[in-house]
């Protein structure tokens, strides 16, 4: 069986690789749901980039639960201080969330022209909403979380309701809310190359064109921004890696700059933010000469190090806080008991390799161009 | 000091939310069972008429599907948005039973429905079927693991309070699973599902027949759904009564709030039939009574006693007391007191530490509460008995009026007198609602009896919420009520629009509509269903 210390860190790897899947995955038809009204013109157009994802757009979202319910089982404190500190934020991002299901399977199943464009762009917003505030979220774990824990460990919350929201949509946290969007989209953008026919495909490469640069661009300002003008945490004093957690037991400090401690002494970290500066650009290249399947990987690539970069930038941290650094949770004091995670590990080592065999059928099941012309054949089936 | 508005608020947003939840639930869980047998049946006899019912209930499955995505998104994050020191307190045993559900049901129920939905045509008959199979099985084991969860608030085994960590850690794993309560629950809620879209199933299919339309199609989705139906509300009848015998087992104070029985009477206890409890006097100003059957169904014996409420609150009370000397010690261990005896005091009382917690609503400090604060705390122990009353009897009457209902309908089916019999038929299509209310009544029972605590006699509810204002809690349940009322307006809209269509909505040319007139005058000029 593995010690705590190092399960503690293996479900840090965990949460992290369930939060990449769902960009990854659902990402790909998010940005699908962003370019909708660029990329569809016409009412039919619009339907083959929907059914470019019809089948798949569920599964995907899946990663997103399961990321949630994993949190709630690994480390219950971050679930409980994050979700009701950014409170408003989820509200919004789950009102974003409401429109894909309906929107997915309703659209289509009546002519009118008024319903169809309602529903079109409720998965416009479907996409674009939860992106952008997961981005915003993101943003704002790097500079701090205004929240305290009492002696018994219940979350408090500096500034309420509004007051509580406002401070959230920083320039810096609206950078990162961007950058999100944007590699989203990208990932969305090569998924229609793929898989979409005619002038569908075709706006898609243009859109990918652009993106493929936006995307480095604002990692690039982010990181630079981290560099000169936020100020990281780092851990002073603290118990020991394997005590049972306890989150008020630790020293820590407030400093410009130190969230780039990590680069100094694990060089090879280094790797990840170049992943995601380059991988995008690769992925331009190779959907210019016409590779859009390969494209497809390095922008997967690309999401996977920028959301490791933020991840290990933070290490330990997980939700650090700006109004009393002491409350801040960590990989360390913030995970349930050894034998929940110890259960939980087998569940996901078990049960992921499982999901990952047949969704890659499912995907396989479906695989093909979507036209106009199927759309035409299939005109009271498809979505 | 404890808000109680918002503490109201709270539950009633969560209240809200999931009985919106459980609206879809129980149809998705029938129906995609439904739809395997219609599928096995098109597979082995391969007629086109099963894969035209087929194709029609997938569309109607779907409707509801989306609904039911839609409602379950906002009850995953609910426990960490609104219910923050739950979520601290009992993550380490609850959240578990969540993530498992996510990797062993959703993510299976999601991909595999993409399929059903849209690649028919991709598959050989044999793959569909195993696609809807592995659908129906994906969304009966989310119920199993969410019930798993909910068991386990209701009967909190397998787990201890730790001081150090300040919550709830497991200690059995297995016992987690295993929990009765969530054993009895899991097979009461799933039979119920499949009551539900068998009386969706069949009620739709009464009224193509009273309608003498698509007859040979309404007759044999009709067969199908009545012998389900049957089945399913034998066991759901059965599996009650086991969930009833349970309770009488693990959560006393809910069996004897449902049953609104004040005193302990002398074994075997009589069952009210009929009652009007009165909360605050503490009796029932007027009662039918049925011997015996109280005492049989909690206790199946004859001689042993069913504790009523005056009892078990003279119970909770030495609870209170015992919590109150588990909560002073635990303020000294926080405090850095580690000797072994303080250590040892706690862990005496520390079983009864969610009942001085109880305490908390009155002092801030439970360990300087005064004999009338206890009775006080002692008494909050007891659930409000009316609604508990009724509804539970809502429930049942129900479950008892479907069961008939399907046996007649299955009786006058062999026979093959069904089309005479248009009173029934006309019955079926208004009962359609019936179930819903069953379930709805079922959970409320379920929840409401739970209180007044969020973790059975672990955490009372009051200090379960989030550190938020009353502004935020009204503002989303502003928002989920608008929105989840319209789109339940729109789901409803296309449901009934489509199963009003029948058939004729594949647009195979063989159906009623298509038949009696040119395919575009299909009724509703511009808002013509397209799928
Ligand atoms: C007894 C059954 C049952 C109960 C008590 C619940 N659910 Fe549920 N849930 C289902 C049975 C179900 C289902 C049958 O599997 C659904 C309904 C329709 C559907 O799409 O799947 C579903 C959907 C569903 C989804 C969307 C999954 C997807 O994308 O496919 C989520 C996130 C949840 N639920 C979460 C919850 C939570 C957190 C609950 C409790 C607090 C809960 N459900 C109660
Ligand atoms: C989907 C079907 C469900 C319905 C219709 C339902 C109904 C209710 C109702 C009526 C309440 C309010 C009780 C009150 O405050 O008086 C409530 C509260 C609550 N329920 Fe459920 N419930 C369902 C499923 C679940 C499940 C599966 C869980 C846990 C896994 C759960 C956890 C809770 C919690 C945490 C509260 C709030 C705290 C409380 O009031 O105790 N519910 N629910
Ligand atoms: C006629 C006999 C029935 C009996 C004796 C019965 C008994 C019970 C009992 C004792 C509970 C409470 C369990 C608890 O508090 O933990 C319950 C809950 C419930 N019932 Fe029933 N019931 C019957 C019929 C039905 C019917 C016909 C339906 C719906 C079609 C239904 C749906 C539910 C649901 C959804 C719950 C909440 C989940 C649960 O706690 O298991 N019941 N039932």
């Amino acid at each position: 069986m593995l010690d705590y210390e190092t399960l503690k860190l293996v479900w840090w790897m965990l949460v992290g690789i369930l939060l990449i899947g769902f960009a990854v995955t659902d990402g790909m038809d998010m940005g699908v749901g962003m370019l909708l009204p660029f990329v569809g013109r016409k009412d039919e157009e619009r339907r083959v980039a929907i059914n470019t994802v019809g089948p798949h757009w569920d599964g995907n979202q899946v990663w997103l639960i399961t990321a949630g319910g994993a949190i709630f089982a690994a480390w219950p404190a971050v679930y409980a201080a994050a979700f009701s500190g950014f409170y408003l934020a989820m509200l919004l991002v789950l009102i974003g969330l409401f429109f894909r299901p309906v929107g997915f399977d309703y659209r289509s199943k009546l002519d009118d022209p008024r319903w169809r464009s309602a529903w079109d762009w409720g998965l416009f917003a479907g996409g674009l909403i939860p992106a952008l505030i997961f981005g915003v979220a993101f943003g704002n774990l790097l500079q701090g979380v205004p929240f305290h824990l009492d002696s018994f460990l219940k979350p408090h919350y500096e500034g309420s309701f509004i007051w509580a929201l406002l401070p959230l949509l920083n320039p810096f946290a609206l950078l990162a809310g961007l950058v999100s969007v944007a590699m989203l989209a990208l990932h969305g953008a090569l998924w229609l190359q793929i898989r979409a026919d005619g002038a569908v495909a075709h706006r898609a490469k243009r859109a990918v064109a652009v993106l493929a640069l936006v995307v480095p661009l604002l990692f690039a300002l982010g990181g630079v921004w981290v560099w000169l003008g936020i100020d990281g945490y780092r851990i002073v004093s603290e118990p020991a890696h394997s005590a049972m957690p306890n989150p008020l037991a630790k020293e820590v400090m407030r400093a410009p700059g130190v969230w780039l401690d990590v680069y100094a002494r694990l060089p090879v970290a280094m790797l990840l933010p170049a992943i995601g500066l380059l991988a995008p650009l690769l992925a331009g290249l190779l959907s210019r000469v016409g590779r859009p399947g390969l494209g497809f990987v390095a922008s997967g690539l690309g999401i996977t190090g920028i959301i490791a970069t933020a991840g290990v930038s933070m290490f330990p941290f997980v939700m650090p806080s700006s109004t009393q650094p002491n409350s801040s949770l960590t990989v360390w004091d913030a995970p349930s008991s050894h034998l929940t995670l110890t259960i939980m590990f087998f569940a996901v080592l078990i049960f992921l390799p499982i999901v990952l065999a047949y969704t890659v059928w499912c995907y396989r099941a479906m695989w093909g161009k979507v036209s106009i012309a199927d759309i035409e054949a299939k005109k009271h089936h498809a979505y | 000091m404890i808000d109680q508005t918002f503490v109201e608020l709270s539950r009633w947003q969560f209240a809200a939310v999931a009985m919106y939840h459980f609206i879809f639930v129980p149809l998705t869980l029938g129906l995609s069972w439904i739809l395997v047998i219609i599928e096995s049946v098109h597979v082995m006899s391969g007629k086109q008429i099963y894969q035209d019912m087929s194709r029609f209930w997938t569309k109607l499955f779907a409707i509801n599907f989306a609904l039911g995505v839609t409602t379950g998104l906002t009850m995953e994050f609910q426990f960490g948005t609104n219910w923050a020191y739950y979520s601290h307190y009992v993550g380490d045993v609850f959240g578990a039973p969540l993530a498992i559900e996510g990797l062993m049901a959703f993510f299976l129920e999601s991909t595999f429905v993409g399929l059903l939905l849209l690649g028919r045509d991709r598959l050989s008959k044999v793959q569909y079927l195993v696609v809807v199979f592995l659908t129906a099985l994906g969304t009966n084991l989310s119920a199993l693991w969410i019930l798993v969860a909910n068991g386990w608030m209701q009967n909190p085994v397998g787990a201890e309070f730790s001081a150090d960590t300040m919550r709830m850690e497991m200690t059995d794993f297995w016992a987690v699973v295993f929990n009765p309560v969530a054993q009895v629950k899991f097979i009461h809620t799933t039979a119920a599902g499949y009551v539900t879209a068998s009386m969706f199933v069949i009620g739709i299919s009464a009224w193509y027949l009273l309608k003498g339309r698509d007859v040979a199609f309404a007759k044999r989705s009709f067969a199908v759904a009545a012998g389900f139906g049957l089945a399913s509300a034998l066991s759901v009848i059965v599996l009650g009564d086991e969930s009833g015998y349970e309770l009488g087992d693990v959560q006393k104070m809910k069996l004897a709030a449902i049953e609104a029985e004040w005193h302990t009477q002398p074994a075997p206890a009589s069952f009210n039939a009929v009652a009007f409890p009165d909360q605050e006097k503490r009796e029932n100003g007027f009662e039918i009574r049925v011997p015996w059957a109280l005492g049989l169904i909690a206790t199946r014996s004859i001689d042993t006693e069913v504790p009523g409420i005056g009892d078990l609150v003279a119970h909770a009370e030495t609870r209170v007391r015992s919590g109150t000397v588990a909560y002073a010690m635990l303020e000294k261990l926080r405090a850095g007191d580690k000797t072994a005896e303080t250590r040892a005091t706690f862990d005496q009382h520390k079983a009864d530490l969610g009942y001085g917690l109880l305490l908390k609503r009155y002092v801030t400090d439970p360990a300087t509460a005064t004999d009338a604060q206890v009775q006080a705390a002692a008494w909050d122990s007891v659930p409000y008995v009316p609604y508990l009353f009724w509804s539970f009897r809502i429930m049942v009457g129900l479950g008892f009026a479907m069961l008939g209902l399907f046996a007649l309908s299955f009786l006058l089916l062999a026979r093959g007198t069904l089309e005479k019999n248009t009173w029934l038929l006309r019955i079926l299509v208004w009962s359609i609602p019936l179930p819903w209310i069953a379930c709805e009544t079922g959970w409320f029972v379920a929840e409401f009896g739970r209180q007044p605590w969020a973790i059975g006699e672990v955490l009372p509810t009051f200090l379960a919420t989030s550190a938020l204002t009353t502004t935020d809690i009204v503002t989303s349940m502003a928002a989920y009520l608008l929105f989840y009322s319209v789109l339940l307006a729109i789901e409803i809209f296309l449901m009934v629009r489509f199963a009003r269509l029948g058939p004729s909505c594949l647009h195979t040319g063989r159906y009623h509509h298509e038949q009696n007139r040119a395919p575009d005058a299909l009724p509703g000029a511009r808002l013509t269903p397209a799928e």
